[in-house]
């Protein structure tokens, strides 16, 4: 009992991480119908830039601001420097430009920040919680994990349900030229989500190395998971993201937990083709009502 | 006052337009018809801005819009209310008439109930997705939305596609209603000449991108020759 306790609390912290992750994934796609494969290398040269303020002497969450900062920017950037060329075009052109461009960012953060193993540090502590007098495998950083990326997904629904910018955004996501017509400057808003998309993964990536090992390579393997926990929610759908991302991190704990952990890459993946077989437009897509 | 001059425009390799002149003012209805093919979309895409001109001038009032971004429009005026009706079916029924209203600034609550009274059928559904509205509705939710940016020439590509005729002539009636009561310009284009003549002041005939009429409507319903040459009735 105690162990499936600890196995689904795992699971919730590192699930939130995934539905983090997926939902930068989820917010591209629905605005430029791009799958952002460069969003894993771009989270990990945010998190080296957090790495290399705290080991200037700063504070973490000096740290921590100067990544979620950077990764506003960086997402601002590659969305109106190399995406906005290629848009309108094929779409293979723009899959390749994000493959490049997580070779590029690769290669970049070996040579700057060092093709090595670095610890990054913890906000809070990493020992489990007590409760009574056993010890659950929720920590301190665990819970922070699980706030931060609740509070950063509320954030986003008010932004989007409740403001205008967010309707102007939603509109140009929807229908460019429809929202044009009706004064959007379209390419503002989608360097606005990209930016914001590329924050959220930003957040992933801390989240992820927070009292961990980093390395140019460290986000890789939360592509995969990540994009399969956009997939299993149906890629349209940020609700789906997020639910996919919890789903998809219980089950790899469970699997983790009572199978094995070498399996965990491979379950991941079985998944996300027994829900394609049955539901190929993933768990939560929505109805297919458009387009009458 | 929206007045075009020799407007030629390619539409990839076709000569869609060939030196097209007319003007269409307010307080009027201006029906632009022709034939499937003849330009009329694009006649319209062009002077908002989605489409650029290969030679020819667009002003609207003082400003020369052939040199002005679509995203720009509705701030000078001009609503263009694009064919296929356009509801974003994402967004509820308010929420596209919001987006409408952004074009000038903050949207006031006297804006949105104003637009609601001329559509009472959108009231009731103001909360509802926009894409589980009929044919007609959308119509309605499209035109309102134009309103909400308080536009005074409205740009209308064939809003009678696909309707019931009792719910076209609705729509007519209400587009007399608002130019007469408010002095609201109207370009009206329409493969349905027949119920466009009915309800427009003016009638510019179009035939594979040229001007072959531009008369007072009521001229243009009689003329019998052209009729049945150009407008299929």
């Amino acid at each position: 009992m105690q162990q499936l306790l600890n196995t689904l609390l795992g699971g919730l912290t590192l699930g939130m991480v995934y539905a983090a992750f997926a939902l930068a994934l989820v917010m591209i796609w629905r605005s430029t119908r791009i799958v952002n494969f460069a969003q894993a290398p771009m989270a990990m040269v945010t998190t080296f830039i957090a790495l290399s303020v705290i080991d200037a002497g700063h504070s973490y969450w000096l740290g921590f601001a100067a990544a979620l900062l950077s990764g506003l920017v960086l997402g601002a950037v590659v969305e109106r420097v190399l995406v906005r060329p290629v848009e309108g075009g094929p779409e293979i052109n723009a899959v390749i430009l994000t493959l490049g461009l997580f070779i590029v960012l690769h290669a970049l953060a070996s040579v700057i920040f060092g093709n090595r193993f670095r610890s990054f540090p913890a906000p809070f502590g990493v020992r489990g919680i007590e409760v009574g007098d056993t010890t659950i495998a929720l920590t301190t950083s665990g819970v922070f994990t699980i706030l931060a990326v609740l509070a950063v997904m509320g954030l986003l629904v008010l932004l989007f349900r409740f403001t205008d910018i967010g309707l102007r955004m939603r509109a140009a996501a929807h229908e460019p030229e429809v929202a044009r017509l009706l004064g959007v400057r379209v390419g503002r808003m989608l360097t606005l989500g990209w930016a914001l998309a590329s924050l959220v993964g930003s957040l992933a990536g801390l989240l992820i190395a927070s009292g961990s090992l980093v390395h140019p390579s460290y986000m890789d393997s939360v592509v995969v998971y990540g994009f399969v926990a956009a997939v299993l929610g149906g890629l349209d759908s940020p609700l789906g993201a997020v639910l996919g991302g919890l789903l998809l991190g219980l089950s790899l704990s469970l699997v983790s937990g009572y199978v094995g952990s070498q399996l965990v890459a491979l379950a991941a993946l079985g998944i996300l083709v027994v829900v394609l077989l049955l539901r190929p437009g993933g768990l939560f897509a929505p109805a297919a009502a458009r387009r009458v | 006052m929206l007045q075009i001059r020799d407007l030629t425009v390619d539409y990839g390799p076709v000569r869609a337009l060939a030196g097209v002149s007319f003007s269409a003012g307010g307080g009027a209805i201006t029906a632009v018809l022709g034939a499937n093919g003849a330009g009329k979309t694009t006649l319209l895409r062009t002077v908002s801005g989605l489409h650029r001109a290969e030679s020819g001038t667009i002003t609207f009032d003082e400003h020369r819009l052939d040199r002005v971004a679509a995203e720009r429009m509705p701030a000078l005026g001009l609503a263009h209310v694009p064919e296929g009706r356009g509801v974003i079916a994402e967004l509820t029924v308010e929420e596209n008439l919001r987006l409408g209203g952004l074009a000038r600034g903050r949207v006031s609550r006297g804006e949105l109930d104003r637009v609601l009274e001329l559509f009472p059928a959108l009231a009731d559904r103001r909360s509802a997705t926009a894409h589980v509205l009929s044919g007609g509705e959308r119509q309605m939710l499209v035109i309102g939305r134009a309103l909400m940016s308080r536009p005074t020439m409205l740009l209308l590509d064939e809003p009678s596609l696909g309707l019931a005729p009792r719910v076209v002539a609705q729509i007519f009636a209400l587009l007399r209603r608002l130019v007469t009561d408010e002095g609201l310009g109207v370009v009206l284009v329409e493969q349905n000449a027949r119920s466009a003549l009915s309800v427009a002041d003016r009638g510019v005939v179009l035939d594979l991108g040229r001007v072959v009429a531009d008369e007072p409507a009521a001229v243009l319903a009689d003329d019998d020759q052209l009729r049945h040459a150009y407008l299929g009735f």
